[in-house]
């Protein structure tokens, strides 16, 4: 009996051993490796278009099979429950009063009682559909990319697809999520090793020298963790020492894809737990910009760190996102003015995500920080492009709102997304009441001013 | 089994709503899900804090989610609230139905009705002379003068108001719009 289970026994070891040693050399050669010298074998490029060649097929077959089966194909991506009709306030009550009565509009513009019509609809639209909460709901696919979270029910609709949805189901938590979290582990734990221990050399070139290939390193360790593919436009203008870089901001991984190609000092809160493990060996390597959390009130205190650290032109550029919080990646919103009031030149950066691989938009008050790291490990790819923006300066006769805004609009236009004037902080608060205010004064003109007319005839 | 119909079992009265308003399984289930939307504590119906952040734009907001309560209630569940937005549907026009069957909530009455109802709050079938001066003020906040209001007002009342009782009935506001095209004013173009 033991002489038969002990040849097993070995062979069950050596084959352990030999896809251990297998599988690390294979991490090592085409992730580690190519991590430290900032090469890439093009190997997720190909994993890309595979995929979409997949997604395509998927959409198609949902498609043919609503149509054999003749359903209703609930599409839940249209972009909107109504139609809203784009015209003013002026035309539309004049067009109600022009149907309700044969006398000349123009001698008699006064107040009917359909004019009430006009804000009934109005405000009815307006409980169906709202342009702002669009914007804070995850961006709506014409296609199904194979994930449950943007299905509904569609892997109901043909044996194949729900055997592709399960295989995909398995691929992904079984062999692509242990992979990234193995990695991501790895990156993590190489930048609190390594920066703490150049933390302990002398300051000078050498340690600035070091600090920067570690910090490139393990981004970019953690970049493959998250199976991101990147592609950068116009690294000409790569913010530079001395000034401060301003970008959309879409997900806590948007830090990762901007250091990944580029050194900068982060700015934020420090937190406890492994966050605060991570900002705190960061620090010692290079000068980041950490608050304490009293310190983050006091508008005086920040802005005086910030222009100190951009004054010294040794230090890295500092990187903000000026939204204050995670936009759903459809359009850039209002960026607060803090950052603009320094005086110091701006390298305005887009990012834009392709939502057919993965959703990377961080909705914070539905998902927190975990679930959302382990739902981005768990999705196909990310796949987004970076555009580096010639940087901009305030102009004379701008204050730091017109020049923020001028900012906002430049990187709305270069990465496709809509420039919208409402406020981020809209997520949480009301509109303001300047909005009917106007409408008031638009009917009242329409009202009054004739009145006045008439009262001169 | 059919997707849409699957999902619209989640949806409360699901199939006699399909019936009652006359909207598309397709259109229920979108607002379904923005009931659930701006239901943002998930108890199953809204309140009127829900609807006015909404409504913030405009300037008859407050009467505009008045509308959806019913007197005296202070909550409205998702049936109640799709039976008040199926009045702004498009008057369907070749119809003929029988006498027995309800008059469907898109019909050129009932969004009289409902348009009434906007004007005539404490519902006694009659729209005062200071319900219209609120309406108006509402409408026109602080751009006009006390005086300019109640010279639109009572213009208005003298137009309307047929027998001379200083208010406009339910009758006299449906003559004085006799001509105008309300279901292409007081409809909401909903997408398949």
């Amino acid at each position: 009996m033991e002489l038969f289970f002990n040849p097993f026994d070995n062979l069950l070891c050596i084959l352990l051993g030999i896809s251990f040693t297998v599988w690390f050399t294979l991490l090592l050669v085409f992730i580690i490796v190519p991590a430290i010298f900032g090469v890439s074998f093009g190997i997720r490029r190909l994993y890309m278009k595979t995929l979409l060649k997949i997604f395509e097929w998927a959409t198609l077959r949902i498609e043919r099979g609503a149509k054999e089966k003749n359903h209703h194909l609930y599409k839940p991506y249209s972009n909107a429950i109504i139609a809203r009709e784009p015209t003013s306030l002026e035309e539309e009550i004049k067009e109600i009063r022009r149907s309700g009565s044969n006398k000349d509009l123009d001698s008699v513009s006064e107040f009917e009682m359909s004019d009430i019509f006009y804000f009934a609809r109005r405000g009815v639209e307006s409980i169906m559909d709202d342009e702002v909460t669009k914007r804070f709901s995850a961006e709506e696919l014409e296609s199904w990319n194979l994930l449950t979270r943007s299905n509904n029910n569609f892997h109901y609709i043909s044996l194949r697809l729900t055997v592709l949805w399960w295989l995909g189901l398995l691929i992904r938590y079984g062999i692509l999520l242990p992979l990234r979290v193995t990695l991501a582990f790895t990156g993590v734990s190489l930048l609190v090793f390594l920066t703490s221990l150049i933390g302990l050399l002398q300051n000078g070139r050498m340690k600035n020298v070091l600090s920067e290939k570690v910090h490139l390193m393990c981004y970019r360790i953690c970049v493959r963790a998250l199976t991101a593919i990147i592609t950068y436009h116009d690294s000409e203008n790569k913010p530079k020492n001395g000034g401060i870089c301003v970008a959309n901001h879409t997900s806590p991984i948007d830090v990762i894809i901007l250091a990944s190609d580029g050194c900068y000092a982060m700015v934020g809160q420090i937190h406890g737990g492994l966050m605060g493990v991570i900002q705190r060996s960061m620090v010692k390597a290079c000068p980041h910009i950490w608050f304490e959390r009293s310190e983050v009130k006091d508008r005086h205190l920040v802005a005086k760190r910030l222009s100190n650290h951009v004054q010294d032109k040794s230090k890295l550029p500092i990187l903000i996102f000026p939204e204050g919080t995670c936009i759903n990646n459809t359009s850039v919103m209002m960026f607060k003015k803090g950052s603009f009031d320094i005086g110091a030149t701006v390298y305005p950066v887009a990012i834009k995500y392709d939502p057919r691989f993965g959703d990377a938009f961080w909705n914070s008050s539905k998902f927190g920080m975990v679930s959302y790291l382990l739902r981005m490990m768990s999705s196909w790819a990310i796949v987004c492009s970076v555009w580096y923006l010639p940087p901009m300066s305030r102009e004379e006769g701008e204050d730091a709102v017109q020049f923020a805004n001028r900012v906002k609009s430049a990187i709305a236009r270069k990465g496709g997304l809509v420039d919208l004037l409402w406020d981020g902080g809209l997520k949480r608060e009301k509109v303001k009441d300047t909005f009917k205010e106007e409408q008031q004064k638009l009917y009242s003109k329409m009202l009054v001013g004739t009145q006045e007319d008439r009262s001169r005839s | 089994m059919g997707s849409s119909r699957s999902s619209l079992r989640r949806v409360p009265d699901g199939q006699q709503l399909l019936q009652e308003t006359g909207f598309s399984a397709a259109v229920l289930l979108r607002l379904h899900q923005r009931f659930q939307f701006l239901d943002k504590d998930s108890r199953g119906h809204l309140r009127s804090e829900d609807l006015e952040a909404e409504l913030s734009e405009n300037p008859m907001g407050d009467r505009i989610v008045g509308a959806f309560f019913q007197p005296g209630q202070e909550t409205v569940d998702f049936p109640s609230f799709v039976r008040v937005l199926a009045h702004f549907r498009p008057t369907e026009k070749n119809r003929t139905r029988g006498g027995e069957q309800p008059e469907p909530a898109n019909s050129r009455n009932r969004k009289l009705k409902f348009a009434f109802q906007l004007y005539d709050r404490d519902r006694d079938g009659k729209i005062s002379r200071t319900e219209l001066l609120q309406v108006l003020r509402e409408m026109l906040g602080l751009q006009v003068t006390e005086e300019q209001l109640q010279s639109i007002a009572e213009r208005a009342i003298q137009e309307a108001d047929l027998d001379r009782d200083h208010a406009i009935c339910f009758d006299e506001f449906r003559k004085s719009l006799e001509k105008v095209n309300i279901d292409h004013k007081m409809s909401v173009r909903f997408l398949e």
